[in-house]
């Protein structure tokens, strides 16, 4: 048994299959009602089937922040690193038997229908969460 | 585990009785599925009354309210009602074995339908008592997600015959993988397993239980020693040896000599003296690394393919190897086991022991880095960075 993180991104990932694909706010309003009960979707099965850990979105605002030196109030930016500025947009923290058994559901996921309910094709990121100490030597 | 509150019942007396209650449900014909809830739901009113009104007897007791339970989740008629309860609650004439209930809910939790993880939580809850809620924290999952895992578990089991003898290997690997989960949140799993395992060896004869008991005593022994008080933590060579526990060793090695009494040798057996023999060295200087490497020949030897069957057998005869006849030895096993477990962190961890071993520092450093890279556990992946660095500062 392993945890793992199904990341997902706003923008379809690092190398959207459907680049042509529009925010989700520019598109038909039974679209947007399908895809969003197809998320929820997602969160029940995974309850009922005793994978389910975690599951969260995350709002699109990002702020980075580092250390300014002594003296000096924090640096912020709003996105100082071009090629990094991939927004995640949330994930599902699943609890499951093997990485094939995460492959499959992260599929499933990317399924999910996008404008005119064809399938989004969307990246998922896989990651696995390591555990604790072990037992065992 | 403590104890209840001073007043309340025992809580470890309580659990003892689980498993014999519900095999005694189970056998009388009742559903594994309706018989575990409601024995649930007994344990809950035993916690809730038994501090002001102990009963006579504790097992009738939950005997007799988990069947009504039963009864009232079957709405049924009054007359039976009153016939099952004044059945069941007769004692019963021969008291029967306590080992047979728990070998039989065993079984029955070790169904081969069922996922490991499905084996764990239902072994844990039907036969070692938990809670849902204990179990969920012990593997961080949501207690939704774990009764719902253990509800599935047991939809599976529904109308199934369990009266039939299961899989006793089965029934091994599951209380292995119970004490591989370790010590997680309030549950001690180690702890857990060791008494399950206790209850297995006085159910059965085979040998590869007390094997299997006896490893996890060996193993446990060592665990006082195993982190520093950061937590960090301490390969086997540098452990404080004083901090292991005696009486554990002196218990596994009893259980063990028993064992390989019968001459039936399995696995748990030969890596329990494996163990035993590490545990047996004063020193790690003193550690008999050729008598470790004879046992690896017979571990090896279970297997028709061992590099493909059971490849973490062949690394750790190839250790055994490295420090009984070489480094350079060593690391050819490891050779082997490339294309099978060439990007498992463990296959780096050893081959930079193996070159740390024979003193090409630079060569440790790099594998250890690679191991770190693989690593899927925190405590081991920081041990890894650190063992890199200190190798390559050494280079």
């Amino acid at each position: 048994m392993a945890k793992y993180l199904l990341l997902k991104h706003y923008r379809g990932g690092p190398d959207a299959y459907r680049p042509e694909v529009p925010p989700m706010d520019q598109w038909a309003p039974e679209d947007v009602e399908a895809h969003m009960a197809f998320l929820h979707h997602v969160s029940d099965l995974l309850e009922k089937n005793g994978e389910f850990v975690d599951a969260r979105a995350l709002t699109p605002k990002q702020t980075w922040v580092r250390y300014g030196g002594p003296d000096a109030a924090p640096v912020t930016t709003d996105g100082p690193l071009p090629e990094t500025s991939d927004l995640v947009a949330g994930w599902y923290m699943i609890d499951v038997e093997s990485y094939e058994r995460a492959v499959e559901l992260a599929a499933y996921v990317s399924s999910e229908p996008g404008p005119g309910g064809t399938p989004l094709y969307e990246w998922i990121d896989i990651r696995e969460v390591m555990s604790g100490a072990p037992a065992e030597d | 585990m403590t104890g209840g509150t001073g007043t309340g019942p025992d809580e470890g007396a309580l659990r003892a009785l689980v498993p014999r209650v519900l095999a005694g449900l189970v056998r009388r014909g009742e559903d594994f599925d309706a018989a575990e809830d409601a024995l649930q739901e007994a344990l809950l009113e035993a916690l809730r009354t038994w501090p002001d009104h102990p009963p006579r007897d504790p097992r009738a007791w939950l005997t007799t309210v988990a069947v009504r339970r039963l009864v009232d989740a079957r709405r049924s008629e009054a007359a039976r009602y009153r016939r099952e309860e004044a059945t069941y609650a007769e004692p019963r004439p021969v008291a029967a074995e306590e080992g047979d209930d728990t070998l039989f809910l065993l079984f029955c939790c070790c169904h081969p339908e069922l996922t490991p993880a499905s084996q764990v939580a239902l072994t844990l809850r039907a036969v070692g008592g938990l809670t849902t809620r204990e179990i969920a924290d012990a593997f961080f999952v949501p207690e939704t997600t774990m009764a719902q895992r253990i509800s599935r578990a047991k939809g599976i089991l529904r109308g199934r015959r369990l009266d039939q003898p299961g899989d006793l290997a089965v029934v091994l690997r599951v209380l292995y993988l119970v004490y591989a989960a370790g010590h997680a949140g309030r549950i001690d799993l180690t702890v857990e397993a060791i008494r399950l395992a206790r209850q297995l060896t006085l159910a059965t004869d085979e040998p590869e239980a007390r094997g299997l008991l006896a490893l996890m005593l060996l193993n446990h022994a060592r665990l006082p020693a195993r982190f520093d008080t950061e937590g960090r933590i301490v390969t086997l060579d540098r452990q404080d040896r004083s901090r292991w526990d005696s009486r554990e060793i002196a218990e596994g090695v009893r259980v063990l000599q028993s064992a390989l009494a019968a001459q039936r040798f399995g696995r748990y057996q030969i890596e329990a003296a494996i163990a035993a023999l590490h545990d047996d060295a004063a020193v790690a200087a003193e550690t008999d690394w050729p008598q470790i490497l004879s046992w690896y020949d017979d571990l090896v030897a279970l297997s028709g393919d061992p590099v493909r069957q059971d490849p973490a057998a062949v690394l750790g005869r190839a250790v055994a190897v490295g420090h009984a006849l070489g480094a350079t030895a060593g690391l050819r096993e490891t050779d082997r086991l490339r294309e099978v477990i060439g990007d498992r962190y463990r296959w780096h961890a050893v081959r930079g022991h193996l070159y740390e071993l024979g003193g090409d520092l630079p060569a440790a450093a790099a594998a250890y880095a690679e191991a770190a890279r693989r690593a899927t556990n925190v405590a081991e992946r920081d041990h890894l960075v650190r063992q890199a660095a200190r190798a390559g500062a050494a280079a």
